[in-house]
Order: C-alpha cells, then structure tokens, then sequence
C-alpha cells in the first residue's frame, strides 16, 4: 500500500466525509455533530502535520485519479500548497470551535456544519490542486458550497446578497473555465509545473497567451476582490460571523489570491509572464485596489463593512507582492497569505462577539466597549496593529519584505503605495481602538445576551478562538526567523519552486 | 454472435408487462417495478455481451435484412437504453408514492408500452422500424400527457398530438422517398448506396424537419413547455429525459450513417439552430415565475446544446460526439430529477410559484438537495456530468476557433445559473403567504435525490463510459454502423 499516494485524499476526505455525515443528522445531535466536527479538524491537522514534515524532507506527496481521457484529477502536497493547506486546516480546527459557540441554539446548524466542512474540503482541493482543472474544480466547489452559508439566516437580504455573490463568482468561474480550455487547446497540458509550461506553446501564440493570461485573472480576481470585481464581498458580510470570519477573510479571497500564484508562478512562469509584459498591469491593479480598499474603509460604519473593505485592500497585497515579480517581494507577498488570514481572523472573531455578546454591529456603538470586554478587545488590537503593520506583529514583516521587494525589482512607487496604506489602515482603525479604549462606556449596551457568563466577558468557545489567533499572530511576527514559521517556509517555497535554476 | 438474445428481452419484457398491467390493473405497481427492474438487469446483460462480442445484431426469426427485420445495437444504443433504463427505475419507484391507486393502474401499463416503444427504438436497423417505434412512442407519450384528464393537459396534450403525428409524417414521407430512391430500409445498405441526388436530399429535409419538430429544437420546440409542463411529475420527467432525446437518437443515426457523409453545409444550420435554442431557451426559462415551466424551458436549451456537435464534429470527430453523448446522457439524469423535485414541491406546498416557495431548504432538504444537485450538471459546473460534456464540447469550439459557439456555451451556463439559482435562493426564504405543507412520501424524494446524484456522479466515469461508446465505432463518420 502506497501510503505517499493517499494522504493528499485523505486529507481532502477528512473533511468530506464528516461533512456529508452531518448532512444527514438530526438536528437536535448536538454532540454527535460535534465530536465528527472536531475529529475530522483534529485528523487534518495531523495529516497536514505529517505532510509538513514530509515535504521539509524532500518528499512529495501526490494522489492522481482519471478524469478524462488525458487529463487527471491531481492533488499534490508540495511546499506551496502547503502553505495554504496548514493554514486553513490550522483556522478551521479554531473557527469550528468558534461556530460551536457562536450558533449554539440557532436553527439548522446540521446544513450550516455540513456546508462549512464542504467548503474546506474545497479550500484544501484548491490548495493541493496540481493541474489547472483540478483547480477548477475545486474552484467552482467552493463557490457553490459557500451559497447556502452566505444565505443561511433565510432573510431577503441574505437572498439578495446570495445572488449577488453567485453573480460574480460564476461570471468569474466562466470566464476562468474559458481560460482553461484555450490554454489546454495550446499547450495540450494543464499541469502546474515550477517556472511555468506556456513558454512551449511557440512564439505565434503570445497574443493569445495575453488574453488567456487577462481571462484567469479576471476570474480569480473575482474570488480575490481585485477591483473592479470586489463588489460581491461587503454584501457577503450578512453571512453569520463565523463564515466571515473563514470563509470571506481567509478561503475564499484567499482561494483566489492563491489561484494568482498558481498562475503567475506554475503556469506562465515569473519571468515567462514579465516578457509577456502581463505582470506590470497587474501590480498596477493590486496597488489600486489597496488604496481603495482602505479608502471606502474610512467611511464604514458597520464594523464588518469596514473589517470586508480592509479585506479587499489586504489580500491586494499578496497579489501585489506576486506581480512586482522579484524573489524578496514574492516572498512578502506568499507570507502575507498567512498573516493576513491570522490578523483578519481575530479582527472577525472579535466583531461576532462584539454582536454576539452586545449586540454591537456598528463603530459608533462601541465607546467603552474595552472595559467590558477586555479579552476581546486586546485581541482586536493586535489584529488591528498587526494591519498597520506595527512590529512585532506579523503584518510588519509582511509589509518589510514587500518594501525591500519592490526596491530590489526596481519599483520604487510600490513605497509609496505600501506607506500610503499603512496610513490609511491606522486611520481606519485606530479611532475604532480609541473608542473602544479611551471613551465612556453608555448606560446600556444595543442587545445585550440574557445568558450569564459569570466573570467571563463571554462564552469560553467564543473568548478562545480569537486569543489564540491574536497569539498566533505576534508569534509569526516575533518569532518569523525559526525553522517552520511562515516566513521560514516562504522561503523554502521561493528556494524551491520559484527561483531554482 | 453467440450467447441469450438480449435485445428480443428488452423488448417483449415491457410490452408483456404492460400487457398483464392492463389486464390485470391491481398487480400493476408491483410487476410494473419489477419489469423495470428486469429491464435494467438485461440492458446490463447486453452491455456485458457488447463488452465481449462486439456489436449486437440480431435477425428476427432468421430472415436478416432486407427480407426480415434486424436488431442492433453498438456503444451508443446501449447507453441511450441504459439511460432509459436508469430514468424509468427512479421514475417508476417515485410513482408509487405520487399516483393514486387508480391513477397508478392508467400509468404504468402506458409507461411499459412506451419503455418497450424506446427500447424498441434504440435496437432498431433500419428507417421504417424507425418509423414504427417513433410512432408507437409519440402516442404513448401523449397518452401519458393526458393522464390527469385536467383542462391544461387536455389542452398540452392535444398540442402535443398534433406536433407529434406531424413529426412522424413528414418523417415517414422522407422514409418512402428513401426507399424509393435506393431501394432499401436497412440503414446499413442505405449507407452504402445513398449518394447526392435530390432525392436523397429531399427525403433528409423532410426526416429532418419532422425529428427536429419531436425533438423540440428552437423554433419547432412551441409544442414542449406546456406539454412537459403540465402532464404529471412522472411523466414530465419521462418526456424531458427520454422522449426528445429519442427522436434526436434516430437523427444522429441518420447523420452518422447516412447523410453526413454527403454534408454540404447542414451541420452549420444544426449548430445555429442550436445556438439560438440556447439562447432563447435560457431567457425564456430565466423569464418564467412558475416551476415546471422554468424546467421545461430549460430543456429546449439543453437540446440545443445537443445540435452544437454537429458543427463541431466535422473536425475534431469522436470527441465532440463523446461530448454530446455525454451532455445528453447527464441532462436525462438530471432533467428527471429536477420534474420529480418540482413534483415533490407541487404535491408539498400545492402550488409551483417559484416566488412562494416557503422554507424549502429546511422542511424538505432532499428535495432541495435533489435540485442543486441536477442544477449543478445542468449548468455545467464541476464535478458533473454535464461538466465534463461542456469541456470537451468547448474544447472542440475553441481547437477550430469556433468562438461564437463558445461564447454561446459559456453565456448559456451563466443563464442556466441564474434561473437554477432564482429557484434556489427562494427555497431558502419564507414566502409572504405561509401554506399548510403535505407530507412528501420519502421514496419520492430518494428517488429524485438518487437520479441527482447520478447525474453528479457522472463527472467520475467518463474513461469507463467513453470506451463502451466506442464499441462499434459509432462516431467515425463513414464507418459501418447498422
């Protein structure tokens, strides 16, 4: 029995299955929803542990099945993959925790687990996919399988939202899959490979590889909420907290963002896509959409309308980091993948308690809100520096290598661009901070929870998840030169993947 | 040739079941179900003679063409009953809890005629057996239309007659002329003789024009929506599944064997009749506030993605083939399974008003679950059936710069989209208007869930189901077909 050729199934079933066997569950089997929930998190993250230490060792690890005749479903664990694969099997064992106590007693919580695991089965497919089709179907997955959460409290403006979202995201999915099928027509293969495979296609095709190249992005972009396809994403926020928390600052945009890399990197190849002169116009848009992003922020007052602008504006930044094109910025770029979705996490664990435990949905109800919830609070403060890119946080490295990046490519102007947002990011958040700090808490709070949590400022499933990410957070920022942390492992995907003769 | 002469089974299983049925109406439910299991079994058996032997031919009593009357069947006949096959079992299991008793005594022994007719159909060797089972199935089907004896199937059915005994004249016209010209029905020898004289052409216009009216493509598809829309669930889903994807057979048998290789320029007619299907179609579907009408709409596009082979086979061959095959293949799957599920809503909240569907997705998840998942194959989305049908069709489209066609594809899935989802989305909300639910009996949500799930499934088999296709060459134009 060939144990290499499975683990990537496997880890892919570990949250399939519980998630079909939750589907069928009565609603009122609490804790055996439970106890499938936390197995299948916990049995992922110690087959993703294995994986890791595995492929730091030079082993690979890859599950091929047919699909068509000449095209295979590929799922394959290599460094890059990786990346995305701890991390979101990392969030996941935390948000499940999260969503445990958040939707206690709420309705339909067996559709709402069930889709959840279906989603990050389709986060982790996206991740170890090793061909673009497989790509693609994981792709699309995650799309559907998002649908019924973001819709999930059944109101009109859950609908609406719901469309809008569909709207977007199966534009991009077309125009991805149109993509898809022109370059498998060209290069006859559509396997991720190190340094690119498009350069084969010969010479009379570069118009076309243009094209191709505009028509991925776009669908990408969408899921990536690159500006002018980033509409959907402050809709989505109608979602329950933990589904913003997950899917909408970490899988999905995410999912798009990584699907960036894929292309920029395995596809065309970096230095394949500069001649093309297709990387150029891409950071140009990245750079936009950061400034952007942080400017609609500004003027957000629901708080997860502001957390879902500074999203847009964040997850430019991988993009960015990918266009400059240059090893350092590649660098900044792929570990800001990892901390951005720490930071923004906390930021989103900390709004769904806020509205949780007060009933607080907008900034101007937080005054005071610190004295109240000090746990809370504190977390949402690391987040919120670590976005400004204060060190030690983690955002500073990001933020450093990204600088350092650009001026080593020679692109002075993304400075500019990075301290213009850093600017922007204090200015949106740190009135949030003194608010909720420095001023007078009022008289009573907008919907306070009947239940008493004792001393506890709220429920222990609540109160966890976004201490422990805040943690996380400083540490891949204190602690970013030691074996195994994201920045170590950026460097070892940069060292092996991308620049290696 | 050796071994049981499973084509004769296919055959006279349904036809004595339904026979004893109608003789016997109280047993009906029961033989019925078991004459569709029969069937399924010995479609198996046949495909593990095919897998074995090769191709299938049978002379009746020993005749043989010209004289007798021949069976035949390759990769493409065995999956188009295989096909029927699959659908009739998970129609024939959701009919016992949607027909009444007495109800249930009218349908099945219409329904074993029309397996046997479609059966029939998908062995036959030569252009007026054709005709004979095209006939027997077009009556069967409106018979089965007018099952509820309501105002508007009255109404549906009578077009449906119409439309359907016009199809099978003019077809019959073009076999005459055939015959006539080149002195044969036997499509294997017509093959051989059949050259580009007027005649020839003449008899294709008429057969055409007469299949593509049965077969619903646009603008001949006027008779379908208020036909499929208002027969019963059951039997919408037969007819969207089965019924149009017949006559569309026999045409492709003709293209294939007979007049494609004369082409002169029809395929391109074939591929912008189909384009325009699509189009108008998907808008008409998107248009509709009623369920089964919406359904019905989204056939006629279907088919005309179906008709976008044509074109594009004239290069790329098989592979466009495989694509239609398999589109058809996962769109009777999952067109069954989106009628039974509308059927389940009808029968849950009494009405099909899409804007009123109140809290579907919580009291009647399978349902619910039913529809996705059809959806998910209708719109061509990943892992489906009709996903890998789309690939390979565009795939074909794009190789040969065929980008109008492609263009249509991919709008087309976006429109199928937005109309799956429109349901979708109101399945989630409370409507205005609560309705006191009926209870839905469980074997009529498996069993569209199940028919659901096959279509999904679908995305998983295509090697296995490409290389049974292959099994007597079907698709190489000019090849030796019946």
């Amino acid at each position: 029995m060939n144990w290499d050729a499975l683990i990537p199934l496997l880890v892919v079933l570990s949250s399939l299955l519980p998630g079909l066997i939750i589907f069928g569950l009565a609603e009122e089997r609490v804790r055996t929803r439970i106890v499938l929930n936390l197995l299948g998190a916990l049995s992922k993250v110690v087959l993703v542990g294995w994986m890791l230490w595995g492929v730091y060792h030079q082993h690979y690890y890859e599950t091929r099945l047919v699909l068509l005749p000449g095209l295979e479903l590929v799922l394959r664990a290599g460094p890059l993959a990786l990346l995305f694969v701890t991390l979101s099997t990392g969030l996941w064992l935390v948000t499940t925790i999260y969503a445990i106590g958040y939707l206690e007693g709420s309705p339909h919580r067996s559709r709402f687990f069930g889709f959840f695991s279906l989603c990050v089965t389709a986060t982790v497919g996206v991740a170890m996919a090793g061909n673009l089709i497989t790509f693609l179907l994981f792709y699309e997955l995650l799309t559907l399988s998002t649908y019924p959460l973001v819709v999930h409290r059944g109101t009109e403006e859950a609908r609406r939202a719901g469309q809008t979202y569909l709207a977007y995201t199966l534009f991009g999915g077309a125009l991805f899959l149109l993509g898809t099928v022109w370059l498998y027509t060209l290069t006859g293969t559509l396997e991720f490979t190190p340094r690119g495979f498009v350069s084969g296609a010969g010479e009379e095709h570069r118009p076309a590889l243009v094209m191709i190249f505009a028509l991925l992005i776009a669908g990408l972009g969408v899921k990536a909420a690159l500006v002018p396809l980033h509409g959907w994403l402050p809709q989505a926020m109608v979602a329950p907290a933990p589904v913003s928390a997950l899917l909408h600052a970490v899988a999905v945009v995410k999912a798009g963002a990584f699907g960036i890399v894929r292309v920029v990197y395995d596809v065309f190849g970096v230095e394949y896509a500069t001649g093309l002169g297709v990387t150029d116009p891409l950071a140009w848009l990245a750079a936009f959409t950061i400034i952007y992003g942080s400017l609609r922020a500004l003027f957000q007052d629901d708080l997860k309308r502001r957390l879902a602008f500074s999203t847009i504006s964040q997850v430019s930044y991988i993009v960015l980091g990918v266009a400059i094109a240059g090893p350092i910025a590649t660098i900044g770029g792929l570990v800001h993948l990892v901390h951005q979705g720490l930071m923004k996490i906390t930021l989103f664990f900390c709004a769904g308690n806020l509205a949780e435990t007060l009933g607080i949905h907008k900034i101007s109800e937080m005054n005071g809100v610190g004295r109240r919830m000090p746990w809370t609070m504190a977390a949402f403060t690391v987040g919120a520096f670590g976005m400004i890119g204060a060190p030690p946080i983690a955002g500073f490295i990001s933020k450093w290598y990204l600088g350092m990046g650009a001026l080593d490519a020679g692109q002075g102007w993304v400075i500019i661009v990075l301290a213009g947002s850093s600017l922007l990011n204090a200015a949106y958040f740190l009135p949030i901070l003194h608010a909720a700090w420095f001023r007078e808490p009022p008289q009573s709070w907008p919907h306070e929870h009947e239940h008493n949590f004792g001393r506890k400022e709220t429920a222990w499933a609540l109160l966890l998840p976004p201490v422990v990410t805040s943690v996380l957070a400083v540490a891949a920022g204190l602690l970013a030169l030691i074996p195994f942390s994201p920045l170590d492992w950026v460097k070892l995907i940069a060292q092996r993947e991308f620049y290696q003769p | 040739m050796t071994g049981t002469p499973w084509g004769i089974i296919l055959i006279m299983l349904p036809l004595a079941g339904g026979m004893i049925c109608f003789l016997w109406p109280r047993v009906s439910t029961v033989l019925g179900l078991l004459t569709s299991l029969a069937v399924a079994v010995s479609v198996a058996g046949l495909g593990w003679q095919l897998q074995e032997y090769g191709v299938y031919r049978h002379a009746i009593g020993g005749w043989g063409a010209p004289l007798g009357i021949d069976l035949y069947a390759d990769g493409l006949s065995l999956l188009m009953l295989a096909v029927t096959a699959l659908v009739g079992l998970g129609v024939g299991i959701y009919s016992t809890g949607y027909f009444s008793c007495e109800d249930s005594q009218r349908f099945w022994p219409i329904w074993l005629f029309l397996l046997a007719a479609l059966n029939a159909l998908f062995l036959a060797a030569d252009i007026f057996n054709l005709y004979v089972t095209l006939e027997l199935m077009g009556l069967a089907a409106v018979a089965l239309t007018s099952l509820t004896g309501s105002k508007d199937a009255l109404r549906g059915a009578m077009r449906y007659l119409l439309a359907t005994l016009l199809g099978s004249l003019a077809y019959l016209f073009g076999v005459a002329l055939l015959y006539h010209g080149f002195g044969t029905v036997d499509i294997g020898m017509l093959a051989e003789r059949v050259e580009s004289y007027p005649i020839a052409w003449a008899a294709f216009g008429l057969m055409g024009a007469g299949l593509m009216l049965k077969t619903a493509l646009f603008p001949m598809h006027f008779w379908l929506p208020p036909a499929h829309a208002s027969a019963p669930a059951p039997v919408s889903a037969l007819l969207s599944a089965l019924v149009v994807k017949a006559s569309f057979y026999i045409l492709l048998r003709l293209w294939l064997t007979i007049f494609g290789p004369l082409n002169e320029g029809i395929e391109l007619l074939f591929g912008l009749l189909g384009m325009m299907a699509i189009l108008w179609g998907s808008l008409q579907a998107l248009r509709q506030t009623r369920l089964k009408l919406l359904i019905a709409y989204s056939t006629v596009a279907q088919i005309g993605y179906l008709f976008l082979a044509f074109p594009l086979a004239m290069t790329t061959g098989a592979s466009a083939w495989h694509a239609m095959a398999y589109l058809a293949l996962s769109h009777a799957l999952a067109k069954a399974a989106m009628f039974l599920a509308a059927g389940n809503l009808l029968r849950f909240g009494g009405h099909d008003r899409i804007a009123d569907l109140d809290r579907v997705v919580q009291r009647l998840p399978l349902t619910a679950g039913a529809f996705a998942l059809a959806g998910v194959s209708i719109m061509g989305l990943p892992p489906s059936g009709g996903f890998i049908g789309k690939w390979l069709l565009l795939e074909a489209a794009l190789a040969q710069g065929h980008w109008g066609i492609a263009a249509i594809m991919l709008v087309g899935g976006l429109l199928a989209a937005a109309y799956i989802f429109k349901v979708l989305g109101h399945t989630f909300t409370q409507a205005d208007i609560s309705h006191e639910p009926v209870a839905v009996p469980a074997s009529m949500e498996w069993a569209a869930l199940l028919l659901a799930m096959g279509a999904v499934l679908l995305g998983f088999l295509a090697s296995p189901i490409f290389s049974l296709l292959d099994i007597g060459n079907a698709f190489s134009l000019n090849g030796v077909s019946p």
